[in-house]
């Protein structure tokens, strides 16, 4: 089959590579009908996650129709239609039990090069380097997905690929980056930045009852589809305005109730503090790059939540912890729990509450990923989310 | 059999505070390595003129060669304070030292009396690199043959204590999940173990156990005389609390004799036996809350696509599991 393959920084190519197989009696094969470039797929493509290696299979977020089963699934059977949850969970560990997917005892065959990393380890997730399970992912034709009966979800056939593509990471994503945030009616949420992850926070943050939706980001495109199709009733563009005093106006001095992180260990900004972060990337001293993070800290209200959806892989460096301390700040984070969100959003998504397919600005063929890649990481062409057919 | 559960609070590991005392020094080293570079690359003239040697372009060039030297020596050490390798390095670099001074003496225009405090001191250098060499590698070899292997692990199982005993007290069901153990047969109170050695052979022993507290705890222990490998173990099942099911305590000690079959039993654990130990446990929790042990196609393909068998012993086949 096809798929396409990470081979280095700013390296990938589609390529044949073999069939998936079943391995273990609950697995699934998929064949992807639809799959898409995430912008955690840049953080891969731009060598700033370890543990990739040449070959491996890359994408987290795909769909597409059950057409073989191992001998234990029972839920479901080939021929439906599926979309599939990033986190591989398996539903009968205590933290599966208790909701959070993403923390998925059972699921990382490598967890032993996760405790080492970040002391124990989350779940396997999907094409997502060695650290995470050595899971090849789903930009190909086909794909094997562990624990069939736990992950995927069947959709409908009368919403398209384009609408439910993204219950797979980024609309849930989105969407627990404002419910960690306690929206109560009449809070101003502010979120970094206002990329696929970001508008669904905002959208999301909207139909929780948030009164103000304060998007800031550095391309005015962006910024527009904040505005227009995801709800957010203010903008700013960093470049340009000075992120602090703007926050203080919208907010009459207060700063924002809920900042959201949906940015990530690649954010950019500028001054001698951008300088220096990119620097110490550059020379591996420091692995992430938290400005956003940084600044959503300070501009949060005081007694606060800063939710971060943003991945972080490391450590950060001049992290804030006075400001934390001394304002009550309370951080929140995690991996999405994507499981738990799946029935509720796609019922949101049938309902028309929630369309989804509003951040879709390029299709291509699979055959295509790498020109994808580039798009999406220059931010060229107006770029926000480019969604990949395999089939 | 009782003194094993104790083992572990008589300090029965005394190589672990070993090696913090030698990666220590190691550091130590590291730090020397990159202070003496950094010197040598940025002022090669003084310390020429330091040592007693003339400063002249020549002599500057070799101390900026001596000093990247020195640098690289310093990175490796820092990277592994318990290499061997790097302290041999070490001990290498100052025997050239010594020679480049001794050369010195030759020179017209070079300070005796500052020559010979160097060589001193180069001297004294060496003795300590070659003692910390020597020691390292020694006890590199004692770790890895005829130590005593001893791990102590734990892991929460979201299951019933009582189910947990039930599985592994039909030993037969270790190898499921225990990667060194070929199989393990059990005829009434006896069994026979089998644990993989090199290129296809196996080394073998009886087993007995010598404690059933059905639903508690369960220990067994080689039969004197049937293997070179003394071996004894013991697990204990705790009720975890907040219903979280059931924490899984093990405690495993192999005994390798000296010499080649120890090596080779070594080399079954690695470097880390308890690292491999907790795979052993994550592969228990996978089989006893899934059903099976979970493979990623890192753990099963060969060649360069989707991806290459993982490197570590946490992924390697397991007998019963799928091809």
């Amino acid at each position: 089959m096809k798929a396409n393959c990470w081979l280095g920084k700013k390296k990938v190519s589609v390529q044949e590579v073999p069939d998936p197989k079943i391995l273990n009696s609950h697995d699934a094969i998929i064949r992807v009908t639809s799959t898409a470039i995430c912008g955690s797929d840049l953080h891969l493509y731009n060598g700033f996650v370890p543990s990739m290696e040449p070959g491996d299979v890359l994408g987290h977020e795909f769909m597409g129709e059950v057409v073989e089963v191992g001998s234990s699934v029972k839920k479901l059977r080939v021929g439906d239609r599926v979309v599939v949850p990033f986190p591989i969970a398996c539903g009968k560990c205590h933290a599966c039990q208790q909701g959070t997917t993403s923390l998925c005892e059972n699921s990382n065959p490598n967890a032993w090069l996760a405790q080492k990393m970040w002391g124990h380890s989350p779940c396997g997730i999907f094409g997502y380097s060695h650290l995470l399970g050595g899971f090849a992912g789903g930009q190909a034709e086909y794909a094997r997905v562990p624990f069939a009966d736990v992950g995927p979800i069947k959709v409908p056939a009368h919403l398209s690929d384009d609408q439910v593509l993204f219950l797979s990471d980024i609309l849930p994503t989105g969407y627990m980056g404002a419910e960690m945030c306690d929206i109560q009616p009449g809070q101003v949420i502010a979120v970094w930045e206002a990329g696929p992850v970001g508008q669904f926070a905002i959208a999301s943050a909207k139909l929780l009852g948030a009164e103000r939706i304060i998007a800031i980001d550095r391309y005015d495109y962006r910024l527009k589809m904040a505005a227009e199709k995801a709800g957010a009733t203010d903008t700013i563009n960093y470049e340009d305005t000075d992120v602090h005093e703007t926050l203080l106006e919208l907010t009459g001095g207060r700063g924002p109730d809920a900042c959201i992180d949906a940015v990530g260990l690649e954010s950019h900004s500028h001054g001698p503090m951008y300088a220096l972060d990119r620097a110490k990337q550059a020379l591996m001293v420091e692995p992430d790059r938290p400005l956003a993070l940084r600044q959503a800290i300070r501009e949060c209200k005081n007694g606060g939540i800063v939710s971060v959806s943003g991945v972080y892989g490391g450590f950060i460096d001049t992290f804030p912890m006075g400001v934390i301390v001394n304002r009550s700040i309370t951080i929140k984070s995690g991996q999405c729990h994507a499981h738990r969100y799946l029935a509720p959003l796609l019922e949101r998504i049938e309902r028309a509450d929630i369309d989804p397919t509003f951040v879709i600005t390029h299709h291509l063929p699979l055959s295509e990923a790498a020109r994808g890649f580039e798009l999406f990481n220059k931010k060229l062409d107006g770029c926000e989310k480019v969604v990949l057919r395999a089939a | 059999m009782q003194s094993l559960a104790q083992l572990r609070h008589q300090g029965d590991m005394p190589r672990y505070s070993r090696r913090d005392s030698s990666a220590r020094q190691g550091l130590a080293l590291a730090a020397f390595s990159l202070g003496l570079g950094l010197a040598e690359l940025l002022t090669p003239g003084g310390i020429a003129t330091l040592i007693g040697l003339p400063n002249t372009r020549r002599t500057r060039l070799v101390f900026r060669a001596l000093g990247a030297r020195e640098l690289l020596a310093g990175v490796g050490l820092l990277a592994r304070p318990r290499s061997a390798g790097w302290l041999w390095s070490r001990v290498l670099g100052d025997a050239m030292d010594l020679t480049l001074i001794g050369d010195g003496f030759n020179q017209k225009r070079a300070k005796f009396g500052r020559l010979i405090a160097a060589t001193a001191a180069v001297a004294g250098v060496t003795a300590i690199d070659t003692f910390s060499a020597a020691r390292q590698s020694h006890s590199a070899a004692l770790n890895r043959i005829g130590a005593p292997i001893h791990v102590f692990r734990t892991i929460t199982i979201n299951r019933e204590p009582s189910e947990i005993y039930e599985f592994w007290r039909d030993l037969s069901n270790l190898p499921r999940f225990m990667a060194h153990l070929e199989s393990v047969e059990v005829s009434g109170q006896t069994s026979k173990w089998r644990a993989k050695g090199p290129a296809g052979t196996s080394i073998t022993w009886d087993a007995e156990i010598v404690l059933d507290r059905p639903g508690d705890c369960v220990a067994w222990s080689s039969v004197e005389g049937s293997t070179s490998v003394p071996n004894r173990g013991v697990v204990r099942f705790n009720r975890a609390p907040g219903g979280r099911g059931t924490e899984v305590e093990v405690e495993l000690k192999y005994e390798p004799p000296a010499g080649a079959l120890g090596a080779t039993f070594a080399k079954l654990f690695g470097e880390e036996p308890s690292q491999q130990i907790d795979g052993d446990l994550r592969r228990l929790k996978q089989v006893l809350e899934t059903g099976e042990v979970l493979h990623s196609d890192a753990s099963i393909h060969r060649g360069m696509h989707p991806a290459r068998p993982a490197r570590n012993t946490d992924s390697v086949q397991l007998k019963g599991a799928a091809e």
